[in-house]
């Protein structure tokens, strides 16, 4: 059976990269009982993939990844399972079945990453951005250079970004409010009330994202403090990556997004 | 979002840099205490880069063995690259622990592991980035505390004169290999432990927290942990030189006369229950190491004259089976590595070898765990093995001739024929090897011209070996690796009397045998390639240096000099104009022919094994070239028997009985045996030259009868 595991990454995982981090789940995986399946040949390798690699720096409480397993587990065992395991910062939210086959790859169903930004500290814009960047979302057209690997090209961030909110209002997500990092003995005081405030934001961003077009918050915010004169250096935010979304019913004639969490995709296994 | 996990570094140091994973000390399996409940803070350092460090194993049961003790919390410390190095220095930035993130200065210990020669400048780096003076005297004195990199004292109104009290600064202690001739880095160091550290770091711990709660002086304290077994505090000895610059006496000052003459080396008497790592740290990111290691032996049986780890870690002492198949079940399963591998210095020789490796396959391999095995033998047992647990077309075996001639392997006992190897080396084709790996060194005692030329002749006898195999049955074409480094004698070995070389005379050496590599049948099958000439000069400094070769490595450090193990920052200018500054002289510490009778710098540690006996192992090699049992044929009374201990006693009904030397009888059955095992080499050679010969016969001669039918039907 094929798993979408549903994962918290905060804290001082922001700096570990994707690579090490596919390499760091396998082991995690490995100190639980669970029977993961394995490719053939020579080296063989946990039949897994990710839907959405996040940068070095990002914090996100919706991380996804779909595991193969030889038996089936409920998802509550799962998620416990994974739990015990977890080094401090990974936080495990949920696990459902999704039907294997390409179409239903994590991978192809992204459309859609919400993001909540804030300012480091010592680096705040002056007052008058909130202003000005009600000003700049309301532009019909707001180009943007998008660069490549190799290429560099301009496109249109308007139709492509869903949501925008200046001091977006506290609120929690599922799963993050009963983190058990402290209790366990895991961590030293103090991370947990950084995790209590952690929706707290300067910015909400929900924007596309996935194969088709993705839009990274920081080419938004760029391209925002070019057009008005803001501070632009790298690393200005800090940026948790809240929710990915898929959307699967773009199809239909009424051309509306119907988005749904890429956990949503799933079935929970009672 | 809010970032207020403690970093040493802000944010925005940490992504710009490269690997920030190196500075978080948020790895799997850390321990972290609360500090206000301890007693003792010890900062375990490596003065290399973090995936060097992480790999290392000693550490790690440190690691282990001092976090069990309720009153200590020990953390690490790794070498910050250059680039963060860059950064440190021009913001003033203290060295930190990684597990609190903490100053090092703060802490009670700051513990440096000397693993190789080339860290030295790196041990320099950890001190001053840390705000210590580089020097242990000058660490005596109240507010003796630096601005982190810059050497610069912290403030003004210091230097009072006054003594420090214990736990105002650090103390550092040196250890590992590189600590059995301390004396090159003396002046850094407030003490030095020469041993296994698993044997009197308690007494030592215990100490400290007396003295700290006594209220005593930091040179208080010192005097009295040079009193325990193995400790060794240099600023209360001193060396005399005579005019030739050799050294005349060396001891405890005369103001210190209950202090030992002599540091005697420790080492754990019960290999099988002494500490091991309980829960190993997993790294984020990818080290050099990144597997679970068992330990299944210490010492190594077999006396090669060139090597350190083999006399040092005498005696020989093996860990019982058992307990390391419950290790290995257990560090599997806490750390969810996907490799496991032995260490030691020669694991054929580890008595259970079979039943652990059977084990290990039976148990794990099922897992898709990884069953790495290196140092291996090659014979019919460890190529069974490796047709198991690897890719034989990807992979390649290594041998260790170490020498290219049977004559100069006598020379430094390397203990294996020829025939051990083309033996190994044609089963290992004829089972569907075709890479090989051959390492040697060059420019050992009494080696000449035609030694050297023999490596390449030995190559094309393996690749002989290859082609000899008929076509149709061949993996493609063969390829063997020959690497070269060049001798660097040590203390505490057979060599530690001989001359070492200019680097260009070195460069000549590798040329020799590249020529000669060239010149072979099968050179397109044979590559080459050697090792750097001018580190192994300096390598060579200081593995024999004494302590006025300190003021060459600071001066050296001052210029810049770091990371001298890695090509990119390997700078060899700056060596020679500390060398020049200081007025070393080069050539007396690595071209002198010792005088057997000199003092060396070392001499003042006892290692277990004796002068005398590396003495007589030297004449061996240089003037009768003829080798020396392993310990398991024969004792031949080396030294390390004192320890009481391994295997140089026998159980027998249950007593332990001193080995015996007759080396008399072992030498001239070992004649026979050579010659027995040389004659069956060639019988069987020329056995299966003559099959295929005869199947080749055989089939010319089918062949020709068919052609012959074929050609009568025609003409009917």
């Amino acid at each position: 059976m094929r798993m979408r595991i549903k994962y918290s990454k905060q804290g001082l995982m922001k700096y570990i990269g994707h690579l090490d981090m596919m390499r760091s789940m396998q082991k995690l995986l490995r100190r639980t009982e669970v029977d993961v399946t394995f490719s053939e040949g020579y080296s063989p390798h946990m039949i897994m993939s990710y839907a959405f690699p996040l940068g070095v720096g990002m914090t996100s409480d919706s991380e996804y990844v779909d595991v193969d397993l030889n038996k089936s587990y409920r998802s509550r065992d799962l998620v416990r399972m994974l739990n015990e395991a977890a080094p401090a910062g990974i936080h495990f939210l949920d696990a459902r079945e999704v039907p294997t086959g390409k179409g239903n790859k994590g991978m192809t169903q992204v459309a859609r990453a919400d993001y909540t930004l804030q300012f480091r500290q010592g680096h705040e814009w002056p007052e008058s951005w909130k202003k000005d960047f009600k000003r700049f979302l309301s532009q019909p057209e707001i180009m943007a250079v998008k660069k490549g690997k190799k290429t560099e090209k301009e496109i249109n961030l308007a139709p492509l970004i869903y949501q925008a909110a200046v001091c977006p209002e506290p609120h929690t997500v599922e799963g993050i409010a009963d983190f058990q990092a402290e209790s366990s003995g895991y961590l030293p005081g103090g991370i947990r009330e950084a995790f209590d405030n952690v929706r707290q934001g300067d910015i909400f961003l929900a924007l596309s994202a996935g194969m088709a077009s993705n839009i990274r918050p920081e080419l938004v915010m760029e391209t925002f403090a070019k057009q008005y004169g803001y501070e632009a250096e790298e690393f200005l935010f800090h940026i948790n990556r809240d929710e990915v979304f898929a959307d699967p019913f773009s199809g239909d004639e009424s051309g509306k997004h119907n988005f749904v969490p890429l956990i949503g995709m799933g079935k929970t296994v009672e | 979002m809010s970032n207020r996990e403690k970093t040493a570094l802000p944010e925005d140091i940490l992504l710009k840099i490269e690997k920030p994973e190196r500075y978080l000390g948020n790895e799997l399996n850390t321990v972290r205490k609360d500090k206000s409940k301890v007693d003792i803070r010890f900062a375990m350092a490596f003065p290399d880069v973090y995936e060097i460090g992480m790999s290392h194993l000693g550490i790690q049961i440190l690691y282990s063995m001092f976090n069990r003790r309720g009153d200590t919390w020990c953390e690490r410390v790794y070498s910050p690259w250059a680039d963060l190095d860059r950064i440190m220095r021009e913001k003033h930035i203290p060295l930190f622990a990684l597990e609190s993130q903490d100053p090092v200065r703060e802490f009670d210990f700051l513990g440096i592991t000397l693993q190789y020669e080339l860290c030295y400048t790196n041990v320099l780096q950890l001190l001053d980035l840390s705000g210590l003076p580089l020097h242990a005297a000058d660490r005596l004195k109240k507010n003796a505390e630096r601005v982190p990199g810059t050497g610069m004292t912290a403030d003004a109104e210091q230097a009072s004169g006054e003594d420090a009290l214990l736990g105002e600064l650090p103390i550092v202690i040196g250890g590992g290999p590189c600590a059995y001739n301390p004396e090159p880095i003396a002046d850094f160091f407030d003490m030095f432990y020469i041993g296994e550290g698993e044997t009197v770091y308690d007494q030592l711990l215990d100490l400290y927290i007396e003295c700290k709660k006594a209220g005593t002086t930091r040179k208080e304290f010192l005097l009295k942990a040079a009193g325990i077994e193995g400790i060794y505090v240099p600023m209360f000895y001193s060396p005399a030189y005579q005019k030739d610059g050799t050294l005349r006496s060396f001891g405890p000052d005369p103001q210190y006369p209950e202090l030992p003459k002599r540091i005697r080396k420790q080492a754990v008497k019960d290999f099988s229950t002494a500490p091991y790592i309980d829960r190993p740290l997993v790294p984020y990111m990818r080290v050099t190491q990144d597997r679970v290691v068992l330990e299944i032996m210490r010492g190594c049986i077999r006396g090669c004259r060139f090597c350190q780890a083999g006399m040092i870690y005498r005696p020989n002492r093996v860990k019982n089976v058992e307990v390391l198949k419950k290790q290995a079940e257990h560090l599997l399963k806490v750390s969810g590595q996907d490799e496991i591998t032995l260490s030691s210095l020669s694991s054929s020789d580890y008595p259970c070898l079979q039943e652990l490796v059977t084990y290990l396959i039976d148990e794990f391999g099922k897992k898709q765990v990884n069953i790495a095995l290196p140092s291996l033998r090659i014979d019919a047992f460890s190529l069974d093995v490796m047709s198991k647990v690897q890719d034989v077309n990807k992979s390649s075996l290594t041998f260790a001739p170490e020498a290219g001639s049977q004559r100069l392997r006598d020379v430094i006992n390397k203990g294996l024929t020829e025939e051990d190897i083309l033996h190994g080396a044609g089963e290992a084709f004829r089972g569907g090897w075709n890479k090989v790996k051959l390492y040697f060194m060059l420019g050992q005692p009494t080696e000449n011209e035609e030694d050297r030329k023999d490596i390449a002749h030995l190559a094309q006898k393996i690749a002989d070996e290859y082609y000899e195999i008929p076509k149709e049955k061949r993996n493609g074409k063969c390829m063997i690796t020959i690497s070269t480094s060049f001798f660097v004698p040590k203390p505490f070995t057979p060599f530690q009397w001989a001359v070492m070389y200019d680097p260009e005379d070195y460069l000549d050496f590798a040329a020799t045998v590249s020529r000669e590599v060239r010149e072979m049948k099968n050179s397109r099958s044979i590559r080459y390639n050697w090792h750097e000439a001018y580190v192994t000069v300096l390598e060579g400094l200081f593995a024999r240096g004494d302590r006025r070769v300190a003021k060459t490595i600071e001066s050296a450090y001052r210029h810049g000099a770091i990371f001298d193990a890695w090509t990119e920052y390997w700078d060899w200018n700056k060596w020679l104009s500390a060398m020049s500054e200081t007025g070393l002289d080069l050539a007396f510490y690595t071209k002198r022919q010792r005088a057997e009778d000199e003092l060396l710098p070392w001499d003042f540690i006892d290692c277990g094994v004796t002068k005398k006996f590396l003495l007589d192992e030297w004449h061996r090699a240089t003037i009768d070239g003829t080798v020396t049992p392993n310990c398991k044929e024969n004792c031949n009374a080396c030294g390390a028997m004192k320890y009481g201990c391994g295997i140089c006693y026998d159980l027998v009904d249950g007593e332990k009985v001193p080995r015996k030397n007759h080396y008399r009888e072992w030498a001239e059955k070992q004649a026979v045996v050579n010659a027995e095992k040389k004659a069956k080499f060639e019988a069987e050679k020329a056995a299966r030259i003559a099959a295929q010969e005869a199947a080749r016969e055989a089939a010319r001669a089918a062949a020709e009868a068919a052609k012959a039918a074929e050609g009568e039907e025609g003409l009917s």
